[in-house]
């Protein structure tokens, strides 16, 4: 594949769209497609082939805004259309070249598209992520081409190193200092690792994008193969998103029929294939030590570091793994260069984020931001805020490891830095707003039993730790708890986040401290009142009964 | 080239020692007659870095590093006791007392257990954690030997010395998290395994009173994992 | 005893097995594929059970404790024979904020089990999912395979009783 020929394609795929321009997009990622997307295409079809009229329908990705889903978008007029029903076909086709369906519309001016920078996300329902020939169209793997016909693997490096990208798995480690270290470590066979075993409960970015522009991060890992001196990739997905599994199937295939996988990709030396992994429900597989052990057929349990994974990763060969967000970025940082990406964001955390915006909030959906936007943006502007009648009380970052941060602190731009210091973490993206509903103590035991199970069960401190930690705090929502029990939890939050073996354990006590430290209140409440002032927890009636 | 491996000197608590690159904090300290506590550690066997009793301070990293695994260093400066070290060694033990059955005073292993030394030795007298009482059971179907999950501490010394030395593969761990605990086979009844040797390697080596030999009461129960060396070094001198 | 350099024989006529064999092959029989070739026999037989742990073992050089162990790690393989409906509920952090834990009291009131049983009548089954990914439409529950957004206890009680008709 030459640049020559990458044009044939993109200039071939345009010419046939701009033949007949008219076009309804109707987005099949997970979001709409569980409030029956599938159904609307089906009779947008239908309709189509009945009326005759002159108008392709396409299954595209995520448009983002996923609570008002199912969304089609009508080409080339840009209008976008929300809460769409099967019945609403023969209105939508009547209307295609006239006036819009107002009864649908949804505009694209809100703050909810105008504040957001699209990266990551660029393509998301914009192509159908099942043709390669559409991604070529939107100069997809021009990177890749560039990377390996015109500029070494040390490059590709210093220019990952440039852009400032750090991991978006959540513990933000550089990525070009990462890649550094792979490239220089001598080994016989060397690996490249894709982590979509996205695990956090409350968060669904890299699912979209695997559903929405799939090789946006195969070309993201062939590049990062050429840039380390690997010849063979895994992507390991979870087995709760089949659809994801198959879409990136797809694209593998598809790469490999146009030969941007497999030996002497664009007639140079380069040789690189990549197969799918499906993980089996572990969270604690997230870990890179863990996720290695499973890929090699073994019990998801993690192992100390070092050696890292950098070093001795795969069948001891050296190893790297990023997630499905930092390989996601890789095309648009090499095809734009590591300044542009840089000049976006935060002095430390540079580029855009994906974030899933859920819970109590009016616009549910997946956003890109760049680094440094507010809380209160997020929340507010892009979000819409919360549901009439209910106060704000918490949004949660960072899932099972993350924390709970108050409004006083809404304020605050989002980077990995400011998050770590609110005792929260940016995690992989999953962003919950909570308002007066929830009860913090109850947030914390939801967490809890969630890391209590999710445990390998090597290491004592995170496998009876946690149980007891949960034992606790299941005292603390039956009403059952003692100023004693509370001594005893934050003992065990210090220890077992200091002594446990992998980040899981070591990231436990993140929900139960975070709380601790904002909404102590409501702890005491609940120990000494047998309150919950949420109405969460049964702790008032139990009194008496079980102590 | 001269391939012997280089020579590294540190500082273990206030101490300096010398030691090989390829030396564990844990061998350099134990070497120089330094005790660090540990329990899934046994000298012969791979390490599992699992039970985090080794946990020691180094000058200048942030977190505490396991002592069984981690290589020394030149320079590296070693804290093996402190306050906050021995705090977080002894709620590692009040959680394993916590978290199964061990009664002591029933127990075959009574006064010849290495978690009960390690209670004592750390000054463990009660357990403040609430006790979770799990229902066990105890597979007495092997001929020779018993399991009792009530006093097992998933150090999985048995695992390894069952997969590394002996070879047989029969142990291996179900599950995971908190309900985790060992197997025989696919779960199979001890004594019906086809592929348990009936060696005895991980009755010696199991620190606790889950696996004992049902032959020997009182002090003829004492256990001695030091065939591992032995079978070690032999190995070595054949290859 | 069980490991040979033989591949052992299919355990039964069922063609199902040749499909397992298959995902093997494609392996290369090497161990690594031992959670690849668990996912086929699940999808395969809807659950694994010991014959087919064994099997696998054996045609994998994997120990038969090994595979046990990753077997029972991975929560995704389940050792039960599943109903003839499926009701999954996820509880995902968004599905929990919105209800998701009344729904679960409902399915499990309805079906008469708690989470992680099937009926007597082995008719439906109840599950529990960490998260699914649809939290833009929480609550949500997957009805055999089909994922339902935004399910109100209504539609959860109307679904299952068409299940189980009284």
């Amino acid at each position: 594949m030459t640049f020559e020929e990458l044009e044939q394609i993109a200039a071939e795929t345009r010419e046939n769209r701009e033949k007949s321009p008219r076009e309804l997009n109707v987005c099949v990622a997970a979001g709409c497609l569980s409030l029956h997307s599938d159904a609307v295409k089906k009779s947008l079809e239908e309709e189509v082939k009945r009326t005759g009229a002159t108008c392709r329908v396409r299954g595209t990705g995520c448009m983002g805004l996923c609570s008002l889903g199912p969304l089609v978008a009508s080409e080339p007029s840009g209008q976008l259309y929300k809460s769409v029903a099967a019945a609403d076909a023969a209105e939508i086709v009547k209307n295609l070249e006239g006036a819009p369906v107002p009864r649908l519309l949804c505009s694209r001016e809100q703050p909810f598209f105008q504040r957001q920078n699209l990266i990551v996300l660029e393509n998301s329902g914009r192509i159908d992520p099942e043709k390669i020939e559409e991604y070529i169209a939107a100069d997809g793997y021009r990177a890749l081409v560039h990377a390996l016909t015109e500029v070494n693997p040390n490059e590709i490096v210093q220019e990952v190193s440039k852009s400032g990208l750090r991991g978006r798995g959540g513990a933000g480690y550089p990525t070009g200092l990462k890649w550094g270290t792979v490239s220089k470590t001598a080994g016989t066979t060397k690996y490249v690792i894709c982590n979509a075993d996205e695990g956090d409960p409350g968060a669904f970015m890299d699912r979209s994008v695997l559903e929405s522009d799939p090789h946006r991060v195969l070309e993201g890992m062939a590049i990062a193969a050429y840039a380390v001196g690997a010849t063979r990739g895994y992507i390991y997905v979870r087995a709760e998103y089949p659809l994801a599994v198959k879409r990136f199937g797809t694209a593998i295939r598809e790469a490999r029929r146009l030969g941007f996988l497999g030996s002497q990709i664009c007639n140079t030396k380069f040789n690189f294939d990549m197969e799918v992994r499906i993980g089996g429900g572990a969270f604690v597989c997230g870990e890179e030590t863990a996720l290695i052990a499973s890929i090699e057929g073994r019990r998801g349990a993690p192992r100390p570091r070092p050696p890292y994974p950098a070093q001795a990763g795969l069948w001891d060969m050296p190893t790297l793994i990023n997630n499905v967000e930092t390989f996601a970025n890789i095309p648009s940082i090499v095809r734009r260069g590591g300044d542009w990406y840089a000049s976006i964001g935060t002095k430390k955390s540079k580029g855009t984020k994906v974030f899933a915006l859920t819970g109590k909030v009016r616009n549910v959906g997946l956003i890109e931001v760049p680094m440094g936007t507010t809380l209160r943006q997020i929340i507010y502007e892009i979000g819409g805020g919360g549901p009439e009648g209910h106060k704000f009380k918490a949004v949660q970052t960072g899932g099972p490891s993350g924390g709970c941060i108050p409004e006083q602190f809404l304020d605050l731009s989002v980077d990995y830095e400011s998050l770590r210091e609110l005792g929260s973490i940016m995690g992989s993206g999953g962003m919950i707003v909570m308002d007066d509903s929830a009860c913090m103590v109850n947030v914390a035991h939801y967490f809890m039993e969630f890391c209590m199970s999710e445990s390998c069960g090597k290491c004592i401190p995170c496998r009876s730790g946690t149980a007891q930690m949960f034992e606790l705090l299941t005292r603390m929502t039956l009403g059952t708890a003692t100023a004693r029990d509370l001594e005893l939890l934050e003992e065990l939050c210090d220890m077992v986040s200091s002594t446990s073996l992998c980040g899981l354990g070591q990231s436990a006590p993140n929900p139960v401290l975070s709380t601790l430290r904002y909404f102590r209140d409501e702890y005491i409440e609940h120990i000494n009142e047998k309150r919950c002032r949420a109405g969460v927890c049964e702790c008032g009636s139990t009194v008496g009964v079980t102590a | 080239m001269n391939p012997a491996p280089s020579v590294k000197t540190l500082m273990i608590d206030g101490k300096d020692v010398s030691a090989r690159a390829d030396q564990s904090i844990l061998d350099a300290a134990r070497e120089n007659a330094i005790p660090i506590p540990t329990l899934c550690h046994l000298d012969g066997l791979s390490e599992a870095g699992a039970c985090r009793l080794c946990l020691v301070e180094l000058k200048g990293t942030p977190r505490l590093q396991p002592a069984c695994v981690t290589l020394v260093e030149e320079g590296m400066e070693v804290t093996t006791q402190s306050p906050r070290l021995e705090k977080y060694r002894r709620m590692v033990v009040e959680l394993l007392f916590a978290e199964r059955n061990h009664v002591c005073s029933v127990c075959v292993s009574n006064n010849m257990c290495e978690l009960q030394d390690m209670a004592k030795q750390l000054g463990v007298t009660h357990v403040r954690f609430p006790y979770r009482y799990p229902r066990l059971p105890v597979d007495t179907t092997h001929e020779r030997f018993t399991m009792d999950h009530n006093r097992c501490i998933l150090c999985t010394r048995c695992v390894r010395v069952c997969t590394e030395i002996e070879g047989a593969h029969t142990w291996g761990v179900f599950g995971r998290g908190v309900d985790a605990h060992l197997i025989t086979d696919l779960d199979i009844p001890w004594g019906t395994s086809d592929t348990c040797t009936s060696c005895g390697k991980c009755v010696q080596v199991c620190p606790t009173g889950a696996l004992f030999e049902k032959s020997k009461v009182g002090m003829q129960s004492q256990k001695n994992p030091d065939f591992l060396n032995y079978l070690n070094e032999m190995r070595e001198i054949e290859r | 005893m069980p490991l040979t350099s033989k591949k052992p024989p299919l355990p039964s006529e069922d063609k199902r097995w040749r499909i397992v064999n298959g995902t093997m092959r494609r392996h290369g029989y090497a161990r690594d594929a031992l959670i690849e070739t668990l996912h086929t026999v699940q999808e395969s037989f809807g659950f694994l059970d010991k014959v087919a742990l064994r099997f696998v073992a054996d045609s994998l050089r994997v120990p038969l404790s090994q595979a046990y162990g990753v077997a029972t790690f991975y929560h995704f393989f389940t050792m039960k024979p599943p109903g003839e409906h499926v009701c999954l509920i996820c509880m995902g952090t968004a599905c929990y904020i919105k209800g998701a834990g009344a729904l679960l009291n409902e399915a499990q009131a309805a079906l008469g089990i708690q989470a992680g049983e099937t009926t007597a009548d082995a008719k439906a089954s109840l599950m529990t999912a960490r998260c699914i990914g649809s939290c833009s439409v929480a609550p949500a529950v997957v009805f055999d395979g089909e994922t339902m957004g935004n399910v109100a206890g209504k539609n959860l009680r109307e679904k299952l009783a068409g299940w189980r008709p009284a």
